[in-house]
This record gives structure tokens, sequence and C-alpha cells, in this order.
């Protein structure tokens, strides 16, 4: 236990002072939003329309694509090989890294979301919604992410190979985040069913994500 | 306690690195795995690590913790010193002995590889020798039996080399064993040797 | 490792020169503010927007200062390239997160000063989205330092990005204004009509230059400090290598 402590904190150590973890997540979120109504138009009505999606493509892209680094540092310098020869076992070695990892990339972009809302144009409402749904939602990305960042790790390739194995994997948890969201703007649309789904799909990916990565890390680094 | 291997054998990349390997080692005493490049010291050590799986053959350790498997009973030392720059030494020391379990306290290992005026310093700011010596303090700090050694001497300067045989004479002392893969030698006078290669 | 000797050369007489400068700057700083204030704050509402106009003593020297920061990190941008000058690495990165901040300032003055009118927090205006891309060039800088392990590398990055920064800024307010005129505009708001009356502009001179002093009193403190903390890193390092050599 208190080596999975140790673990996280160090984790989130590194994520701080490594002037760029925490809050680079966030400012790519921040352009990414930026950049959609350079094509959609500044067409207040519509932005704010799909604004809930439009804040949901970014959070994922922007979990996503920090995920890259996850493993490969540890496996660079050594760590990793040390990592797996711990009393901890190796799929909750991985659930520590990946729960440091939420708490230091994704949450600032749940806190963020509000203030990219102000950009769309999001009433207050559906802003909560939004900001609500990423919270239950980010934990399912993240921990799905952790398996395409261990394949990429075991098969020495990085960047876009995540992103495409990763991708198709979260479109479940997609749908039922925006469709949450939207409900919360548009009448006679329930928020409970999908966003209980959004939830189930998060404890779900907190499984099988860990053993996944962990066996991917495992016959990958032979 | 002894680590013995029968008819061991590991492929890589679909080669055989080595085969038919045959040695044991009882507390107290040391392996020097020699060869050439290539030959697959590192090879062997990952394997007894439990880094990588064997191909054929046998390895036991026996008279160590029951239940646990070899890798976590061994102590891997590696040709990288996995150092985190953005953490101080003394950091990067103290969460090796909070993750791997440990036997002494980080200041006293510090102060065993001379580092402990260092200790609060960032570890980007160490040389190679400092960060070897880091990982050698890691070796002390976490009490493990079973010493695997890949080229420890590396980076190290006449200084830190007697002061490494020196812990490793300790170590034996006290009952270790130590599995160690060298192009020369490093201060283990009494070891026996293993020589990997085409014969 | 050897101690870079450069850390210690120039920057000593630029440090006593700014220690002596400091006080006469921070005193004139503070005399413009009071003159400035109390002219904006006496002078006469708009008659469409009311009082809510006097945001444009902020808003305004903001945006110029946010430019004029970004003017410095080329100018220091130049520097570092050409002549490897190692005040300039300092003078980029103390630039950037004091010019950021005034077009934070510009942002967010220029939001509020919209909200009666648009009726919403922030339209996708010209002027305004085009101050919101150079934040983000200014981000980006930032990163730049934040991440880079060693100053000189990340003086060097820097230097590059915001050269062209500067190359691509006229493009993109073009690009930003065309797109804009795209779509049916929003109500554009303009600094007090189509000219601007002597009781307006004088109180907004004197803010501005009252701004611009404290720009410039920022920049230099920030300027020592950097100095000084990359002395501090030296002699890290220094001590590193001594304790290194003295140990067995």
């Amino acid at each position: 236990m208190r080596a999975i402590v140790a673990l996280m904190l160090r984790d989130m150590r590194i994520a701080v002072r490594v002037g760029g973890g925490a809050l680079m997540g966030a400012l790519f979120f921040l352009v990414l939003v930026v950049m959609m109504p350079f094509a959609i138009g500044p067409d207040l009505k519509l932005l704010a329309r799909i604004g809930p999606a439009i804040l949901w493509l970014g959070a994922l892209l922007a979990s996503l694509l920090a995920l890259d680094r996850l493993f490969v540092s540890d496996y660079e310098d050594g760590s990793l090989d040390l990592l797996m020869t711990g009393a901890v076992p190796l799929e909750l070695t991985v659930a520590a890294k990946a729960v440091a990892h939420w708490l230091t990339t994704c949450l600032p972009l749940v806190i963020v979301a509000p203030l990219l809302g102000l950009l769309l144009n999001i009433e207050m409402r559906a802003m909560g919604a939004v900001a609500l749904t990423l919270l239950a939602g980010t934990p399912a990305l993240t921990f799905l992410g952790l398996i395409g960042a261990a394949l990429s790790v075991a098969l020495r390739r990085g960047g876009l190979l995540l992103a495409v194995l990763v991708l198709p994997l979260t479109v479940p948890v997609l749908i039922f985040g925006v469709s949450a969201s939207n409900a919360a703007v548009v009448e006679g649309a329930a928020f409970g069913p999908p966003f209980t789904i959004l939830c189930a799909l998060s404890l779900a990916a907190l499984v099988l994500g860990p053993v996944a990565a962990a066996a991917a890390l495992r016959y990958g680094l032979e | 306690m002894r680590l013995q291997a029968e008819n061991l054998a590991c492929n890589r990349g679909g080669r055989d690195v080595f085969a038919g390997l045959n040695f044991a080692i009882e507390a107290g005493e040391a392996l020097l795995v020699t060869g050439r490049n290539g030959a697959g010291k590192s090879s062997l050590l990952r394997l007894i690590a439990g880094l990588v799986r064997a191909s054929a053959g046998r390895l036991a350790f026996s008279g160590g913790a029951p239940d646990a498997p070899i890798g976590e009973q061994a102590h891997y030392l590696g040709h990288q010193d996995a150092v985190k720059p953005s953490l101080s030494v003394a950091e990067n020391l103290r969460f090796w002995i909070n993750f791997l379990g440990g036997g002494k306290a980080a200041s006293a290992s510090l102060e065993a590889v001379g580092l402990a005026p260092l200790a609060s310093l960032p570890a980007a700011y160490l040389s190679a020798g400092q960060r070897r010596r880091l990982s050698i303090a890691r070796l002390i700090a976490v009490a493990r039996p079973l010493w695997l050694l890949d080229e420890p001497t590396t980076a190290l300067d006449a200084a830190a080399q007697a002061t490494l045989a020196d812990l490793m004479r300790a170590h034996l002392a006290g009952g270790g064993l130590i599995v160690a893969a060298a192009h020369g030698p490093i201060g283990l006078e009494r070891a026996r040797e293993l020589k990997l290669g085409p014969p | 490792m050897k101690m870079p000797v450069i850390d210690l050369a120039n920057p000593t007489k630029f440090l006593a020169l700014v220690n002596r400068v400091l006080p006469w700057l921070i005193a004139a700083t503070a005399i413009f503010f009071a003159v400035g204030l109390y002219r904006a704050l006496n002078a006469p509402d708009d008659y469409q927007q009311g009082a809510t106009v006097k945001i444009m003593y902020l808003h305004v020297p903001a945006a110029w200062l946010g430019m004029m920061g970004w003017g410095l990190m080329c100018l220091a941008a130049l520097g570092t390239l050409v002549w490897r000058h190692p005040l300039a690495d300092v003078a980029g990165k103390a630039a950037a997160p004091i010019g950021a901040a005034f077009t934070f300032v510009c942002l967010v003055t220029g939001s509020l000063w919209g909200r009666p009118t648009w009726g919403t927090y922030w339209v996708w205006d010209a002027r305004l989205t085009s101050e919101l891309v150079l934040l983000l060039l200014y981000f980006g800088v930032l990163a730049l330092y934040w991440t880079a392990e060693e100053p000189g590398r990340g003086a060097r990055a820097a230097a590059i990005l915001s050269l062209v920064g500067a190359v691509n800024l006229p493009i993109i307010k073009f690009s930003v204004d065309w797109w804009n005129t795209l779509h049916q505009g929003e109500s554009i708001f303009r600094v007090g009509g189509s000219t601007i009356d002597p009781s307006i502009l004088a109180p907004l001179i004197f803010m501005t230059i009252a701004f611009t002093l404290l720009f410039i009193t920022l920049y230099l403190a920030a300027m020592r400090n950097e100095i000084l903390r990359r002395r501090v890193r030296a002699m890290r390092l220094m001590q590193a290598q001594t304790l290194a050599e003295a140990t067995p």
C-alpha cells in the first residue's frame, strides 16, 4: 500500500515540477477549443448548441495525447524494469500511475472547461453538466488510454499509434458523455441514464485498463 | 540460500542467445559472468530478475521467501540508473526504498557512497558517475538477498570502484548472493566465473 | 562540466544599473498613475455606454503593451540568435510573462466591456479574437521556457518562435478580420466613436504612459530576477562538481 502511494506521489511530483505536465494538457485543451470556431464560424447560437461536443472532443484529445509519455520516460531511464520487480502487482503499479496521471492532467481539464464554456457561449446549466460528465468520463479515457500507452512502449512506437489504438475504444465514452451534457440543454432529454452508463464505463475501464496494460508491458518487454 | 540454474536457455528475437547454462551459487558466494558484447550477459541477468522468460531450462532460488518469485528477491542494477532528474537525490532514493522495500535509511545509504552532501540537489545536476553511485546507494538501501549487477563499475572512478568492492564484500559476508556481469575484474576476488559466448 | 563564465560577466554591470534606476522608475510610475487615474475617473461618460466606457483606460494600454511585449521578445530574439548575448536570453524570457499578462488583461477587460452590449461574455469579434490568438502564442513561448532543461536551449527555441510569431501575427490578424466579415458582424464596439474627444484622449495618454512605465519597471525587475536565478543555478552546478571532486 505504501509502495502504491509512494509511486503516485512520485509521479505527481514529477508532473508538477517538469514545467509542462499538468498545465500542458489544459493549454492544449484551450488551443483546441479556440481553433474550433475558426472552422465552424463565430455563430454564437451554433457554438452554444455544439459547445458540449467541442469540449468533449477537446478533452478527449488533450487527455489522450498527454498519455504518450506515461510509460516512455520510465522505460527510457530504466525505472520500468525496477517497477516490475517490486512486490506490488504490475496491475496495481500501472493503475497507480494512471491515477496520478488523471489527477495531474485530466482534473485541470475539468476545472478549465467552464472557462472555455464561456468562450463558446454555453449557458451555465449546460456548463455544469459538461463539467460533471467530464469528471465522470475522463477516468475512462485515462484507463483505456493506459492500454495504448503500454502497447506503444512495448512496440517501441509513439505518438499517433497510441491515438489510433485508443480512440475507437473511447467511442462509447464520447457518446454517453456528450449525450448526458446535451440533456441539460435540450428539453425532454434525460441526464440520468447516459450519465449512469458513463459512470459504469469508467468503473469497467478501471479494471480492464490496468489488466490489459500490465499484460502488454510484460509481453512487450520480454 | 541457493540460486541454481539447470540447462537454462534464452531466446531473443528468434535466435538463441545462450543455451544449456548450468550454475549454482550459495549464500555468501558471487558469480562473475563474462563474455564479449552480445554474448548474453545482460539477458541472463534480466532472466534471473524475471524481466525475460527462459525458453528452456529451470531456475530456482531456495532459502529465501517461500512464495515470492525470484525477481522480488533480487535487486537488478542495469545499464541505466533509474534516476529522475526533476527529483532531488534524496527523493529519488527514498522513492525506491518505499516502493521496493527498505532495509537501510536513505541518509545512511547516501553516506556510504559519499553522496550525502548532495542529498537535496536536483538529480539533474549529477554527473554520470554520481548517478551510478546513487544507483549503488539504492542497492544497499533496499534489502534484497540477491544482487544482479550489470557492469556496475561503468562511469565510476577508482575510489568509487573501491567503495563498491567493499560494499559487495559486506553483502556477501552478510549472507547475500551476487551475480555480476562485467568485462573485467570488478573487485570480487573469490567469485566463480561463468563465461558466455561461442565455445 | 565547466562553470559557464559568461553567466557572471556583463550582467553584473546590468544589475548595478537596474538597482540604481529602479527606484526612480517606481516613483515615476506612481506619479503617472496618480495623475492618470484622477483624470480618467473625472473624464466624461460615453453617451451610449455610460461609465463602462472607462474600462477603455485599462483595455487600450493593455492591448498596446501586449504587443510591445512581443516586440521586445523579437528584439531580444535577434540578440540571442545573431549575437548569442546572454542578456538577450534574459531580456526575452523576462518580457514573455509580462506581455502575456497584459494581453490577458486586455481580453478580460474587453470581455467585461462588451458584456452589456453583447449580452454575453464573449463574441468572436475580430479584434478580440486576434488578441486571443496572440495570447495562445504567448502561452506557446512560455511553455518553451518552462519545459527547457537548460536556460540556453529554451531561450534559443523561444527566440525562433518569437520571430516566427512576429511574421505570422499580421497574417493572423488579416485572416481573422476576413473570417469575421464572412459572418454577420455582431455589435462592434469602437473607442469613443469615430473621433476621440480631447477630454477622453488626455487621460488615455496618461494612463498609457503610466502602464508603460509599469511594464518597464516590472520588466527590469524580472530581468534582474532571472539573472539572479541563473547565478543560483550556476552555483549549484559548481557545488555538484566540487563535491564530486572532493568526495572519495
